[in-house]
């Protein structure tokens, strides 16, 4: 796998990958090794879109050296584990995003609910997913005004991305629908329902 | 046990050591900007250094407690009064049941932290009470009328006379490793940061310490992918002038950062007010 270490700062390496599936395969190996006790000092990671962020490394020149030496396996389409959302797709932009797709507006709950997804990273608000799965066909642009207030719950659409707003917030993603699972709740564990790695898929709840 | 807030000045907080590890799910780290200040004002009063302090901002805070109960105050110098009367800085209180305590306003620094024996029992969010501005995880900034719990006064309080305290930055000096993205900037630029023409801008909060100076040129157009942000990072928004992360920081950004500010020069940064001059200094990376 091709990548690139940057260092950051004293103690953080900043890796860099080909692609958004490479990312998703760099941070699901990161996970392995750490599952199985590797860098027991890292404190956070994060992945993005095209890079994993590791804080709080022990020796960074040592593990600079080494990552470009590992084998990384190609992401495996899973069986199990995966998160499923209920979804009335009854979004403001429905039919903007219709429109786009050059569909109708039933057509684009089933070619979502359809599609298996994946929580490439976080960001944005707490809990916020970046989910990637729909073909680069179905890339939208975010709306040219943002939204002042996007209700919780809203599911919408933003480049090569599906997104869910745990809370209420300001946002310019195209509104498809909303769902009324839980998506953030700091008192439970896991506090996100949708954190990175997690597949998901929607599945359409009628009115 | 409580403590009613009486007066919050500019901006009062609760503050523990923040919660790292959360920043995969957007979570940002928070935690007391001056670690140290936090650290000494909780050791002040026998608390381990995760009990929660009140960070307050310039202006102090007033606080009534309900019963006998050991404070200190640390960080930003101030006045500090028991009841009208003067107390000492720096040093364990004893307050009667029903006393006022007042932390005045910053005579040189930003930020005071008010400890108390037993620490502020806020309910904990994903294992930390601080307050954080960015995603409102933890509790909300303090406004008169409040009632805080506190929690069991876990051990003596220490027995110092005197304690050193750094004074406040000035200039302030920043020592910056370069990296991750310093090739998108000019090599012009880097001498730019090294030079005398940064201040603290007004702007500055928890999240960034913004600074006003000369804007850093890029040597490359167009945009970076979001991708994860150090504590510490300088980030260049598209106007060019630098801003230096701090514990609410946002867990991703798509500005590029020139370079990492090391954590442990942050708490000068925290007591740097407004129209303090900067200085970067560029390091080495060992080996």
């Amino acid at each position: 796998m091709n990548l690139r270490v940057l260092r950051v700062g004293s103690d953080a390496l900043l890796v860099e990958l080909d692609g958004a599936e490479e990312t998703i395969a760099f941070h699901a190996e990161l996970q392995r090794r750490r599952a199985a006790g590797g860098f027991p000092s890292v404190t956070e990671v994060v992945p993005a879109e095209r890079t994993v962020l590791l804080d709080g490394v022990a020796d960074p020149g040592a593990l600079a050296a080494e990552l470009p030496g590992w084998r990384v396996p190609p992401l495996r389409t899973p069986t199990d584990q995966t998160v499923t959302v209920p979804v009335r797709y009854d979004g403001a932009d429905l039919a903007e995003v219709a429109a786009l797709w050059g569909v109708a507006e039933a057509e684009v709950a089933r070619i979502h609910s359809a599609t298996e997804f994946r929580v490439a990273f976080s960001g944005f608000a707490p809990g916020f997913g970046y989910l990637t799965g729909l073909p680069e066909r179905y890339r939208v642009p975010r709306r040219a005004a943002p939204r002042a207030a996007v209700p919780a719950g809203a599911i919408a659409l933003a480049g090569r991305y599906t997104g869910a707003y745990p809370r209420s917030s300001p946002g310019g993603w195209q509104l498809i629908g909303h769902t009324d699972a839980v998506l953030w709740d700091p008192s439970r564990e896991p506090a996100a329902l949708l954190s990175p790695g997690t597949l998901v898929r929607f599945v359409i709840e009628e009115a | 046990m409580t403590v009613t807030i009486t007066r919050s000045g500019l901006l009062t907080t609760v503050q523990d050591l923040g919660r790292p590890g959360h920043a995969h799910l957007g979570v940002p780290r928070s935690g007391a900007l001056d670690q140290p200040a936090h650290r000494l004002a909780n050791r002040l009063v026998g608390n381990p250094a995760t009990a929660a302090t009140l960070e307050t901002t310039v202006l102090g805070c007033a606080v009534r407690v309900d019963r006998a109960v050991t404070v200190a105050v640390a960080g930003a110098p101030c006045a500090v009064r028991v009841d009208g009367r003067p107390a000492a800085w720096a040093a364990p209180v004893r307050l009667p049941a029903g006393a006022l305590v007042e932390v005045g306003p910053a005579t040189r620094g930003v930020r005071s932290y008010l400890a108390f024996a037993g620490g502020i029992a806020a309910a904990p969010v994903l294992g930390s009470r601080s307050t954080d501005l960015l995603s409102g995880l933890g509790p909300a900034p303090v406004a008169p009328g409040d009632v805080l719990p506190l929690g069991e006064p876990a051990g003596p309080p220490a027995g110092v006379d005197v304690v050193p305290t750094p004074a406040p930055p000035d200039p302030l000096l920043l020592p910056v490793l370069p990296g991750p993205r310093d090739d998108w900037f000019t090599a012009r630029s880097l001498t730019v940061l090294a030079g005398s023409g940064y201040r603290v801008s007004p702007t500055s909060n928890r999240i960034g310490l913004r600074l006003d100076g000369p804007p850093l040129e890029r040597a490359r157009e167009g945009e970076l992918p979001s991708e994860g942000m150090v504590l510490g990072a300088v980030q260049v928004p598209p106007d060019g002038r630098p801003v230096v992360f701090l514990a609410d920081h946002p867990t991703t950004g798509g500005y590029p950062v020139i370079g990492v500010v090391p954590a442990a020069a942050l708490a000068a940064a925290a007591q740097a007010a407004p129209g303090t001059p900067v200085r970067f200094t560029p390091m080495r990376r060992p080996r």
